[in-house]
């Protein structure tokens, strides 16, 4: 089969590999339909992520038909059409008893600190991911879902995670009526998230990033105020002052690991990658909201240390939410805004790119290209 | 203002804000999100018929966080350990627990080695590996790369020309290394 193969920093390619194979009674094979760049790709991509290996296939956004199930599978078979959340995780263990998906204990033996995640490094359990024709899915009858008739492939491929994750972001922000929402990142989970807080009630959404194509997006998809950090000298200020000085009551961190900082956070962590990422937005978020506000941290930090300003969080008595998606337990919900139209997903993907293509991909959606927000891979499947 | 008891007033009406917004407030109720409330037990609900799920064949030779008792009962087998790299990578497994940040650094260390190796390698094969089409660089050209950086204000601008001095220095350095190696060899 054809699969996307990491080389080693800010280096991929395309390449002929074995299709996988059942190594577990419940897993299934999946050929790959659709697959998607997400934004913490790009810390693999960027040799963020300790324990990516060279010969890893990236991608946690993916769907597909499966093409061969394992002798214990019992809800799939082989045409079912799937949309595979990015989570893998077991169903019985402690944590995902009580609805922590993300969190599984029974599927990554490289770290008790993360779950499993579909071509995520070795530091989320090794597993290769969708970039590629066909998928090994572990745990298939607990994690992928059929999906409905009625519902577009590429808004499927956007439940994965993006979609999923900006909405998490919103509702880790514990929104209540009136509340100013400040989203701090315009890529595509920072849009979601922000079309999100409408539903759950926000009065104002305010969307932060430099990129003015991104900030338009923001407007138009998510009926959201804007603001481009670039033009200020300081954003927390601004936000103070856009807030009657009081600062938000919610700040969503939906930047992670990738922003760009000072000169000094982005030698030590973008370069050097001696820190779980620049914490620049996150820092922001903690400076910007008001005292006993609440923080939402679904933006994706490497397992290092990162600088975080501690001490600004505990005196201003913040409450910090935060996790990687447990992605099935939203899908419901997320269906039902689906099929009424409040959440049109694959609005916001700017680029469909063939697999054999998929360098370029990276080098677009990473160096932000030709006004980029969201780049999905298509298969010969497709 | 937060310099007296009154909140802030209200930029707009709950009626102008759903005539505005799609969907605005059909979330409203905060215990009736999917994420409430987050610890559900509801073993019932995942899919899985197992307790404890059946083991996956390959375990002795894998190798796991020190905080788990075991290797679980499912992992990937994307690349196995492997050479040098994977020497490294051991050690990092074997000696120390994700809380210290020796582990994660020897891991990133593990990783360049890794990089170094494999692109050495790829120089014995029919198939070395080829700088320009595995970074995509092509896309500068195709996709608007002078067009999407200058002019716009970007931030992430402020840094871009410490790029290719990070990434061809340790090449540049590499090859000086190489050159004075060869030729005190070649005096002797």
């Amino acid at each position: 089969m054809r699969a996307m193969v990491y080389r080693g920093p800010y280096k991929v390619r395309v390449e002929e590999k074995d299709i996988p194979r059942i190594e577990h009674p419940n897993d299934a094979i999946v050929r790959v339909t659709h697959a998607a760049i997400c934004g913490s790709d790009l810390h693999l991509y960027h040799g963020m992520m300790p324990d990516t290996r060279v010969g890893t296939t990236f991608g946690h956004e993916f769907i597909g038909v499966v093409h061969e199930v394992g002798p214990s599978v019992q809800n799939l078979k082989p045409g079912d059409r799937v949309m595979v959340p990015f989570n893998v995780y077991c169903g019985s263990c402690y944590f995902c008893a009580r609805g922590l998906y993300s969190n599984c204990h029974n599927v990554n033996p490289n770290a008790t600190a993360v779950g499993g995640i579909y071509g995520y490094s070795h530091t989320c359990g090794g597993y290769d991911g969708g970039q590629a024709e066909y998928v090994r899915v572990p745990f298939a009858d607990v994690g992928p879902s059929i999906i409905p008739d009625w519902m577009e492939e590429e808004d499927a491929l956007l439940m994965t995670d993006a979609l999923a994750t900006g909405y998490f972001g919103a509702q880790l922000g514990d929104i209540v009526e009136g509340d100013t929402v400040a989203v701090f990142g315009a890529g595509p989970i920072g849009l979601y998230a922000a079309k999100s807080a409408w539903l759950m009630g926000a009065g104002r959404v305010i969307v932060i990033d430099h990129l003015d194509y991104r900030l338009e997006k923001a407007r138009t998809f998510a009926h959201a105020e804007t603001l481009n950090f670039n033009e200020y000298n300081d954003i927390v200020v601004e936000m103070k002052k856009t807030t009657d000085y009081l600062g938000a009551d919610v700040a969503i961190d939906a930047v992670g690991a990738e922003a760009d900082g000072n000169l000094l956070q982005h030698i030590t962590a973008a370069k050097f990658k001696m820190q779980g990422g620049s914490p620049v937005a996150l820092n922001w978020a903690i400076d910007s909201v008001r005292k006993g506000g609440t923080i939402s941290v679904m933006g994706a930090y490497g397992p290092i240390f990162s600088a975080v300003k501690f001490g600004d969080a505990l005196n201003k008595g913040l409450t910090l939410n935060m996790n990687q998606c447990p992605v099935k337990r939203q899908w419901p919900r997320l269906f039902e805004h689906v099929r009424n139209g409040y959440l049109k997903p694959n609005d916001i993907v700017t680029h469909r790119i063939p697999l054999e293509h998929i360098a370029e991909g990276y080098h677009i959606f990473s160096a932000k290209l030709d006004d980029c927000i969201k780049p999905i891979i298509v298969t010969d499947a497709s | 203002m937060p310099y007296t008891a009154q909140a802030p007033d209200r930029r707009e009406s709950t009626e102008a804000l759903k005539a505005r917004i799609p969907g605005w407030g059909v979330d409203l109720d905060p215990a009736d999100r999917p994420a409430f409330p987050q610890e559900r037990f509801a073993p019932e609900a995942t899919g899985a018929h197992w307790d404890f799920p059946e083991r996956q064949a390959g375990a002795e030779t894998r190798e796991r966080s020190i905080e788990h008792r075991f290797v679980t009962p499912v992992f990937g087998t994307s690349a196995p350990l492997h050479g040098l790299s994977g020497a490294i990578r051991r050690f990092a497994y074997e000696k120390f627990s994700e809380g210290r940040a020796a582990h994660w650094l020897i891991l990133i260390a593990g990783d360049r080695v890794d990089a170094a190796g494999s692109h050495l390698r790829s120089l014995f094969t029919l198939r070395p590996d080829n700088p320009i089409s595995e970074t995509g660089i092509k896309a500068e050209f195709t996709h608007g790369g002078f067009r999407s950086r200058f002019g716009r204000g970007r931030a992430d601008n402020r840094h871009t020309w410490m790029d290719p001095i990070l990434v061809a220095g340790p090449w540049v350095l590499a090859g000086i290394a190489a050159f004075s190696i060869v030729r005190r060899i070649a005096k002797r």
